[in-house]
């Protein structure tokens, strides 16, 4: 049984087909309207996550199929203390594919162990997200037309941040594309994620400040850096403004830069900027959709002529 | 200090002196019938000083998670009196059940009777991760 647990489960030419359906969907969606029907997504979400989890539903409502689920662990079998390999054999008994979202790290895998229908891991704590990672490339393809030559900068919070490592993963497999880390020392990139971008033979630049390396970036991806990460309130009070994108940042930016967040936002992007060409990042949340639904296809086997 | 020879079995050698009981109580020697030795602190030209077991039985237990503990040290195997096979235990790709994940968030400390597995990220170290969080093993 596939399933999708981690991004780098999906090979290259896999998601360049996803990408593609993605695209195609986007141009003819009403070619896909009845792609799934009969078919039924189970979403199990032990942890509450409303954009996750609509956006997996209405995906699978946009290909005509039907959704049944819970949103929290209190509504759930959970909440009597039921394993995760026990619910989920049971609900595979229910629905032909399943989106699962759990506090705990490695959850969904252990599901895939058990399940008889293809588990999509929507989030497992602060470990993977696969199909975040999808929605972010589907975003660069889309805005850049491909994956190479690209100058990536990343910042905020690189040491936590699982979106951000998933990404470098995932972009790490085309070539010559470069990292710009934006980071306080205190949240840099950690070594092992390095290591494993292709071996280490990519190139990361490290900086402190946004506004050094803004002007060469293609691709700016910000993540939230968030209060409790600091030893100290002092640290973060010095630190935090230095991570929040505003309109004058921006000024040295190239013309066709890409603004991207995984979202939710807090106050890491102006407002200011939503109105600017250049952000993308609540087209990454539309994006999202599309990729879901063309996992959904590729999982359930299911091709649209 | 003389133990008597083999004819059939496993002889585990240079042990560090003191890790004896430990690969002792990691292999469950404990729980088989057959003779076993656990010689401790026999001079070596190589270590100084090593440990030994002797096992007079060929059981089929997995010897290369012994490359998790140690590499170094060596297994011989004896047929009929007559050493069969000698080597270093690999480093094992998956270890299961010897070391516990230690990371809070890991799905190993609610869910019932899971396997801790660890699976080897990197040879050179070597780095062993938690299969389902990821997390380095200390
Ligand atoms: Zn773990």
């Amino acid at each position: 049984m596939r399933s999708v647990i981690d991004i780098l489960d999906l090979s290259v030419d896999e998601i360049n087909s996803l990408i593609d359906t993605a695209n195609d969907i986007i141009e003819n969606p009403a070619k896909y309207q009845k792609a799934c029907e009969g078919k039924k997504l189970a979403s199990l979400f032990f942890e509450p996550s409303t954009r996750t989890r609509l956006s997996f539903e209405a995906a699978m409502y946009e290909l005509g199929g039907h959704v049944l689920g819970f949103s929290e662990a209190q509504s759930s079998s959970a909440a009597k203390g039921e394993s995760v390999s026990d619910t989920v054999k049971v609900v595979s008994y229910y629905a032909d594919i399943i989106a699962m979202r759990h506090p705990k790290e490695g959850a969904p895998m252990v599901a895939s162990f058990k399940s008889e229908v293809p588990i999509i891991n929507a989030g497992d704590g602060g470990h993977n997200h696969p199909t975040q990672t999808l929605a972010d490339l589907l975003t660069i393809k889309r805005e850049k037309g491909g994956f190479d030559n690209l100058t990536v900068g990343l910042c905020g919070d690189l040491k936590f941040g699982r979106t951000v490592h998933s990404l470098i993963l995932a972009l790490s497999r085309y070539s010559n594309i470069k990292f710009v880390l934006i980071s306080p020392d205190e949240l840099r990139l950690p070594d092992y994620v390095k290591q494993e971008a292709k071996n280490g033979k990519i190139e990361f630049l490290e900086t402190k400040s946004l506004e050094d390396v803004i002007s060469t970036l293609d691709i700016l991806y910000m993540t939230r850096v968030q209060r409790e990460r600091f030893f100290n309130e002092a640290d973060y009070i010095r630190l935090k403004d230095s991570y929040i994108l505003t309109p004058e940042k921006l000024k040295t930016a190239k013309e066709n830069l890409c603004i991207m967040h995984p979202l939710p936002r807090v106050n890491e992007i102006s407002v200011a900027i939503d109105d600017d060409p250049r952000a993308c990042y609540f087209k990454q949340a539309m994006y999202g959709k599309y990729m879901r639904m063309a996992l959904i296809l590729m999982l359930l086997g299911i091709s649209v002529k | 200090m003389n133990i008597d020879s083999i004819t059939n079995g496993i002889v585990i050698d240079h042990i560090k002196a003191g890790k004896g009981m430990e690969i002792y109580k990691f292999l469950g020697l404990d729980a088989y019938e057959c003779s076993v030795a656990l010689i401790k602190n026999v001079p070596s030209k190589k270590m100084g000083k090593k440990d030994i077991i002797k096992i007079d039985s060929l059981l089929d237990i997995d010897l290369n998670a012994l490359g998790y503990i140690d590499p170094n040290i060596t297994i011989n195997v004896i047929k009929n009196e007559v050493r069969t096979e000698k080597y270093h235990p690999e480093l094992p790709e998956r270890i299961t059940n010897i070391i516990k994940c230690k990371n809070p968030r890991c799905i190993t400390t609610t869910e019932q009777e899971l396997p801790h597995i660890f699976k080897l990220t990197d040879k050179n170290g070597p780095v062993y991760r938690c299969l389902y969080c990821e997390t380095k093993a200390q």
